[in-house]
């Protein structure tokens, strides 16, 4: 029963995302061109309660399948497939969407709640300019439902209910991936938001600094839930996957990687436009580019093309489903922008030497990283085609990526000391200065203690940009700096810190593999590591061998390292479970490996001098845009007081009088 | 920029992107060439080696009874050839680390790293069988049979500094 209602309720959702679309298309197209108002009627007044009473009914239908999980109703397909009663409770619900229905699913719920969001909340847009975002909303959301329904039903009954379900990942199995993809999707979603506003907008002839302002925060959100997805999975690869590596530059992380790079270049051109109503079309643009990108990585991820842990179904029916849903959106927003661009008159002009100069250039270095990641990906697939098999790793990746992010992370140490519109260097000689010489200096350092070229620019530019980033402070009363650029200057910060991490780990890790038996130690770095023994432990779905190392930096006491090497019964698989040991400067990183002879087991054990940093920028990074967007809304939320109470006086005084 | 019209400037600006984006693209294609790594099946690096020192990927099956551990305990050397024979010619293989989880003889397997000069083909990455769900692509060229035993028995994940998150 509770299957058939949360798929009831998915189609009723469905039908709704179809009314939202033709009522909202209609009443943008009856009204008149210059028109703000509505003249649609009762159409008009449909949309809205459409948009939230789609989101409640998409809560439900997810509400329903995260029961069906809970209990483990092995009558329903999806619930065999994918999770076992022995499961812990927390990897019971994380089950829910650790696999594609369910988390296609999930995707749904995320975009029919936010529709819900804007309908029930959203008042700064024109109406007509709601309507017609509202439309694009229920039009990207109807695809979805429909792959959902025709090709990937969550709810789908066995004829015959089995005795035990198959079990999830055991790779999955883990907190941080529990909630990562929820954290992601939100993300991607939000995108999905920017992209249905840039449609609007452009359907509308509305792209307005009003606009970018009220786009603004989704932006924003979207873009903190797409930093911190991606930082919680690269945490997730780097102890899970036992390798010791943070960024493996495979399909699916780029998938997550490419729209957080649009996201980001939008973030900033959104900004121009609201500050300074310029880069009117380019900003419209890469809004339908972020979402591009998003749906670009759901294709990748979901279609099987290429292969990954997340790649869970390989299935050419579903892969041409989300292709094609790729060509109407994509097709369709670029159709609407090819026609409306022209309309969308020149904002402000600008120097090149300016806030907007610098915020252009780091448009333009995110677009082109942009590029290389997406030609990187799909190469592969490319030659495919001409019958050559070629793997693109990291030998490409690093050095190309660098060549376009080290000039941008330069530009970023700068860029915020510069004035909008018109400045001149020499303004912010003293800053600028200061900036190069720690830069130059930690440079200096770097190659000094050994680091290779790259390394050591990175480590420089890290050095400048943690500088730079808080140079916009220099003269200014601290307590009256607006929390939006505490925002920006805390998340410029973390990629200071995340560059620093990414480039100590790359110039000065140290590995070292062993084998050892019982009370043999082995060095690397300051480390000396002891194994002290291997023990069988059990855990609630797994048994593991788990060694006892004492793990000592330098002369200081032991500290007991205890990684595992786990088999999981249900699926039967073997994960590695490796043992942190976290001091300031850095990690220990151990991982047990197989037995070679009795008594005498192999060891690998790393030392990564500040490779915290990487993770720990990258949640300041997160944190900045959180604190931007309190800043923003809070802002907001002051000036709507504020106009109330004008508004009030003067009320009160006509009354008065 | 500062003397032209917000139509010339728009202008400047999508032309600098233009250029700016076809350079990503002429340098990502001369790095692709460059450093892309191809996949050879081991009877293609017998008869045509790639020169050694590149990175490129071997895939095959593990041949049974040739897995062989190094004195150091942590150096494996083994065989890997197509599956079709026993007896046949074979790639040797020589890996420093520890196995994936699920590496066994007789299973498929990708190698990622270097021919040495004596024509031992130094791994730096092995991808074994993993789970059901996750097929190695690579190993879709291989003949019907080697591929009907590859799908019976090799699916993949990465051993160590692989392309997997």
């Amino acid at each position: 029963m509770i299957a058939e209602l949360g798929l009831a309720a998915l189609w009723l959702a469905a039908a709704l995302s179809l009314l939202q679309l033709v009522s909202g298309a209609l009443s943008v197209r009856t009204s008149g061109e210059a028109a703000d108002e509505i003249t649609g009627g009762a159409l008009a007044l449909i949309a809205r309660p459409a948009a939230i009473m789609q989101g409640a009914l998409a809560a439900f239908s997810f509400a329903m399948l995260l029961w069906l999980f809970v209990r483990t109703d092995l009558s329903v397909a999806l619930v065999a497939a994918n999770s076992h009663s022995a499961k812990p409770f927390i990897f019971k619900l994380a089950g829910t969407w650790g696999n594609h229905e369910g988390s296609m699913l999930l995707w749904v719920t995320v975009m029919a709640l936010s529709g819900a969001l804007i309908a029930g909340l959203e008042r700064r847009l024109p109406e007509r300019t709601m309507q017609a975002v509202l439309a694009a909303q229920g039009f990207v959301a109807l695809g979805f439902y429909a792959f959902l329904l025709f090709s990937s039903n969550p709810f789908a009954r066995l004829a015959v209910a089995v005795p035990e379900g198959l079990g999830l990942n055991p790779l999955l199995q883990d907190i941080g991936l529990a909630f990562h993809p929820p954290t992601l999707y939100i993300g991607y979603v939000g995108l999905s938001v920017a992209f249905s506003f840039a449609v609007g907008a452009l359907l509308t002839r509305q792209v307005t600094p009003d606009f970018a302002r009220a786009m603004r925060p989704w932006v924003l959100g979207a873009w903190i839930f797409l930093t911190a997805g991606i930082v919680a999975g690269s945490y997730w690869a780097y102890y899970e996957l036992g390798w010791g590596g943070w960024w493996f530059w495979d399909p699916v992380e780029n998938a997550s990687l490419m729209p957080w790079l649009a996201a980001t270049a939008l973030l900033h051109s959104v900004s121009v436009l609201a500050q300074r109503d310029a880069l009117r079309a380019w900003t419209m643009m890469l809004a339908v580019i972020a979402f591009s990108m998003s749906m670009v990585g759901t294709f990748l991820v979901r279609s099987g093309v290429l292969t990954s842990v997340h790649a869970f179904a390989v299935d050419p029916e579903r892969g041409s489903f989300i292709l094609a849903l790729l060509a109407i959106y994509i097709g369709g927003a670029l159709a609407v922008f090819a026609v409306r661009a022209g309309a969308i008159n020149e904002g402000q002009r600008f120097n090149a030497v300016s806030r907007e100069g610098a915020l252009v250039f780091n448009n333009l270095m995110l677009t082109a990283l942009l590029g290389i990641v997406l030609f990187g990906t799909l190469y592969p697939l490319l030659t495919e085609a001409f019958g050559v098999r070629v793997s693109v790793g990291p030998p490409y990746f690093n050095p190309v990526s660098a060549i376009f992010a080290l000039p941008m992370v330069a530009i970023m140490a700068v860029g915020p000391l510069l004035r909008w519109r018109r400045d001149r260097l020499e303004r912010s000689s003293k800053p600028l200065v200061l900036v190069g010489v720690i830069a130059i200096a930690a440079l200096v350092t770097a190659l000094a203690l050994g680091a290779g070229m790259l390394s050591a620019l990175g480590i420089g530019l890290a050095a400048g940009l943690a500088i730079g980033s808080f140079a916009p402070l220099a003269g200014r009363n601290i307590l009256r700096v607006k929390l939006a650029t505490w925002g920006m200057m805390v998340a410029h910060f973390g990629i200071a810190v995340a560059l620093f991490g990414m480039a100590s780990d790359s110039a000065f890790a140290l590995e070292r593999l062993a084998s050892l038996r019982n009370g043999e130690t082995t060095t690397v770095g300051p480390w000396s590591v002891r194994l002290d023994g291997v023990e069988p432990v059990a855990g609630p779905n797994w048994t593991a061998m788990e060694g006892r190392m004492a793990a000592r930096y330098k002369a200081g006491e032991p500290v007991i390292a205890a990684p595992q090497a786990r088999t999981f019964f249900a699926p039967v698989q073997e994960t590695t479970e490796s043992a942190l040991i976290t001091r300031w400067n850095g990690q220990l990183y151990a991982v047990l490996g197989r037995q070679t002879e009795p008594g005498v087991w192999q060891v690998r054990v790393w030392w990564k001098p500040f490779v915290t940093m990487i993770f720990l920028g990258g949640i300041l990074v997160a944190l900045g845009g959180l604190l931007a967007l309190i800043g923003r809304l809070g802002v907001e939320a002051r000036q709507r007081y504020i106009r109330r109470r004008i508004a009030d006086r003067r009320a009160d005084e006509e009354a008065l009088a | 920029m500062s003397t032209l019209q917000p139509k010339h400037q728009r202008l400047v600006l999508g032309g600098l992107a233009a250029v700016l984006l076809i350079v990503a693209a002429l340098v990502a294609a001369w790095a692709l060439r460059s450093e892309a790594s191809y996949f050879y099946l081991p009877g293609q690096m017998l008869s045509d080696p790639p020169e050694p020192g590149r990175n490129v990927r071997l895939g095959g099956m593990v041949r049974e009874g040739s897995l062989d551990t190094e004195a150091d305990g942590v150096t494996v050397t083994f065989l890997v050839d197509d599956g079709a024979d026993a007896t046949g010619q074979a790639v040797p293989v020589r890996y420093a680390g520890i196995l994936p989880d699920l590496f066994v003889e007789g299973s498929g397997v990708v190698a990622d790293g270097r021919l040495a000069a004596d024509g031992t083909f130094v791994a730096e990455t092995l991808l074994a069988k993993h789970d059901e769900n996750y097929v190695p692509r690579e190993l879709e060229e291989m003949t019907a049979a080697q591929a009907r035993a590859v799908v019976a028995d090799t699916e993949t994940a990465p051993a160590q500094s692989a392309n997997v998150p």
